[in-house]
């Protein structure tokens, strides 16, 4: 009977300690009454009930979608830039662990974890999109189409998906004390990064290739036989810049969590910089390769072309510019500042290539319907969520104590 | 079954003869594949089609179809051009005669039927393929709901049901798949009242299509539709005004959909062999260098103690 009081009791603190970080469940609760949870708990308030009525009344009631322009939003936001931006886990994993740049150690961790997430809820917004989500599966064991691009994006998707899984592991063992299972997937770092560093290279460069047959529907600025590297390439920058945002906000979120002794996270965001601003004018020049391939100057002097214009100009050259320019004067505020427009202007660039200029000499054109947008912000919010939640209780932005110096 | 030795022996030596014939002596490295040779097409006559849409209402009814919400005798429909959906496979849309007084020009679409179809290319589930006999037909029970071959297809045919939650289907012309493989010909051929669709042989449609064209150049153009565009298609048109005034897409080039992504496709190996290869090899490198550096610090430090 001791016994069992004592168990109950141990689970009761464990409860406490792990999942309501010491507080008790008057306090926990209380704690969230924020602003931030408000508005999430608005959104969600909207969000849930649209998802609801999506999965019961179809995708023809809540969303724009046709017969002539059967990707929306969720295809070209939740997906293709998801995936972009999600990219981070991958270059820094490479980064540190292949190319020895060990100072940059205290970005994989929250990189490997917004990646996780990240392709975890394009997961999510795909079974939004799709007609059967039930039937994910398929492609991969009941009826293999190995032609198909999308089966490449499919299969790597989901082993990239447990790739990451399996990188962020030693984080989770260490928040759950399982020091053995912690010993035994660090040993699986290196490999799963190389295996990470080969899917993302093909899925990332397949999304733009899934664009390959679009030759008469892709607006001839947007269209070329380069898309799998324009895709690849401007994929790194995102997730280079996506660090850099993403190390900003939790230094303001979370900061009294963020304990990395002797990291000097101005130089680290100096150094990412540096990175970026190569990756964005390799991505500049290649854009001018497309053009100049496909021979379409004429184009440029037309209302997409300007906008093709202000694409690779505002969003690509200019936080170019501006990352070098804040290396050189090492000013890290000019480079969260540019990784901000790098970051935007990414998204634009999937959402061009996916909505705007697909299907660009059509009369029909699409434009989301909100629920389209409800669910794509719900989702966004979930995410950030559980981000929340995750940091908040295990070692991503700060080094275990129990564990540091160990396996480095 | 019994098989004697001598027929056994017979049958063995027929069949390595029959393969060291077929092969011939200058086999192509990379063969393209050119078409299933016995498939069947139809031919369209855009010159003889009348507007009667009598092929729209034979379709909608061997396909069992919902009835249209404006009557197949309605002649308003061809106010506007209209595109296939998920509950009408063919449309017959109206396009004013470019040659000044000349009568008004109707033109059938409906799926095209490629040779070697993008759709089919694009499928992550193989629902759609292009069978022997021709026509491109799709399976609902593997169909996950992506939409790529609609995302895919130049041609803009095949059609969603969007509107159905749980077991919504992609939906296109079959080319009547199920009549024509039990010797049949396709409904709307059949319905036709001024023989405006020919079915048969896509070779000898070909034929035909070149012979009406020969013969008559002030009727038709020099020009059939669907015999080379984006690689061929068994659906064939010949008209008597040009294909891009009655909203036929010439811009689509001779190239099959599949090549524009077998390029990629086919880098995907080389990555996944080389890029191990290079990372690992990336990997041995740094990890050598670490080495040397530590030992240089080690070497240094016991030269300070000895010192």
């Amino acid at each position: 009977m001791t016994g069992y009081i004592e168990k109950k009791h141990t689970f009761r603190s464990w409860v406490i300690e792990k999942l309501f970080m010491g507080k008790t469940i008057k306090e926990y609760l209380k704690g969230l009454i924020t602003p931030f949870n408000f508005v999430a708990a608005l959104i969600l308030l909207v969000g849930v009930p649209v998802s609801v009525y999506r999965f019961t009344q179809g995708i023809g009631p809540s969303t724009n979608l046709s017969d002539n322009n059967p990707w929306g939003l969720w295809i070209g936001f939740d997906v293709l830039a998801g995936v972009a931006l999600a990219a981070g886990g991958f270059v820094m994993g490479t980064a540190v662990y292949l190319f020895g740049l060990k100072e940059y150690h205290p970005t994989v961790r929250p990189a490997v974890l917004t990646g996780f997430l990240g392709y975890f809820f394009v997961v999510v917004g795909l079974c939004f999109d799709l007609g059967r989500p039930w039937r994910l599966p398929y492609p991969m064991f009941v009826s293999v189409g190995v032609t198909s691009v999308l089966l490449l994006v499919g299969w790597h998707v989901a082993l990239y998906l447990a790739t990451q899984f399996v990188e962020f592991c030693p984080a989770l063992f260490e928040w759950l004390g399982l020091k053995n299972f912690r010993k035994w997937v660090i040993k699986l770092t290196v490999g799963a990064t190389i295996f990470g560093a080969i899917l993302s290279t093909l899925h990332q460069s397949a999304l733009g290739a899934l664009f390959l047959l679009t030759p008469g529907k892709l607006h001839p600025l947007w269209y070329s036989s380069f898309l799998p590297v324009f895709f690849l390439i401007s994929a790194i920058v995102a997730g280079i810049s996506m660090v850099i945002f993403e190390s900003m906000l939790s230094h303001r979120v979370f900061g009294n969590r963020i304990n990395h002794q002797g990291v000097d996270f101005d130089k680290l965001t100096l150094g990412l910089g540096k990175a970026a601003a190569i990756g964005l004018f390799a991505y500049f020049a290649l854009k001018w390769v497309g053009v100049a391939h496909d021979n379409r100057w004429d184009l440029l002097n037309t209302p997409l072309g300007h906008w093709f214009l202000v694409e690779v100009f505002i969003f690509v050259f200019f936080p170019c510019l501006l990352f070098t320019w804040a290396v050189r004067k090492s000013n890290a505020a000019l480079v969260r500042f540019a990784s901000i427009i790098t970051v935007i202007g990414i998204i634009i660039n999937r959402i061009n290539v996916a909505i705007v200029g697909l299907n660009w000499n059509l009369e029909d054109r699409y434009f989301p319907h909100w629920m389209e947008f409800a669910v794509t912000i719900t989702i966004i919010t979930v995410g950030v969520l559980t981000f929340r939640w995750i940091v908040n209780r295990m070692p991503v932005l700060y080094e275990h104590p129990e564990y540091k110096e160990i396996d480095q | 079954m019994e098989i004697s030795r001598r027929k056994f022996l017979k049958s063995i030596s027929a069949a390595s003869g029959a393969s060291l014939v077929s092969k011939s002596q200058f086999a192509h490295g990379a063969e393209r594949f050119t078409g299933w040779p016995e498939r069947f097409g139809i031919l369209t006559d855009i010159t003889r089609c009348v507007g009667c849409r009598s092929c729209e209402a034979a379709c909608n009814e061997i396909n069992k179809l919902p009835a249209p919400k404006i009557p197949f005798e309605d002649q308003s429909v061809f106010e506007k051009i209209r595109r296939t959906d998920a509950q009408i496979y063919t449309v017959v849309n109206r396009y004013p005669n470019p040659k000044p007084g000349g009568p008004a020009v109707y033109v059938k679409k409906q799926c095209m039927h490629c040779d070697e179809p993008a759709c089919a290319s694009a499928c992550l589930v193989k629902a759609f393929k292009k069978t022997q006999e021709g026509p491109v037909i799709y399976n609902k029970d593997v169909c996950i709901g992506c939409r790529y071959c609609m995302t895919a297809c130049p041609f803009y045919v095949p059609a969603y049901e969007y509107d159905e939650p749980f077991k919504p289907e992609v939906k296109k012309c079959t080319m009547c798949f199920e009549r024509i493989s039990k010797d049949g010909i396709p409904a709307c051929v059949e319905a036709c009242p001024m023989e405006a669709m020919t079915f048969g042989k896509r070779s000898d449609l070909i034929r035909v299509a070149r012979k009406r064209v020969i013969e008559q150049p002030d009727i038709y153009i020099d020009h059939i539709y669907g015999e080379h565009e984006i690689g061929g298609t068994s659906w064939l048109y010949i008209s008597g005004v040009p294909f891009e005034k009655i909203g036929f897409r010439m811009d689509l080039g001779t190239t099959p959909y599949a090549e524009l992504t077998k390029g990629f496709l086919g880098a995907v190996p080389l990555v996944l062999i080389l890029w191990p290869a290079f990372l690992i090899g990336v990997y041995m490198f740094t990890r050598r260098r670490q080495e040397m550096v530590e030992t240089e610090a080690e070497n240094f430090e016991i030269e300070e103690d000895q010192q």
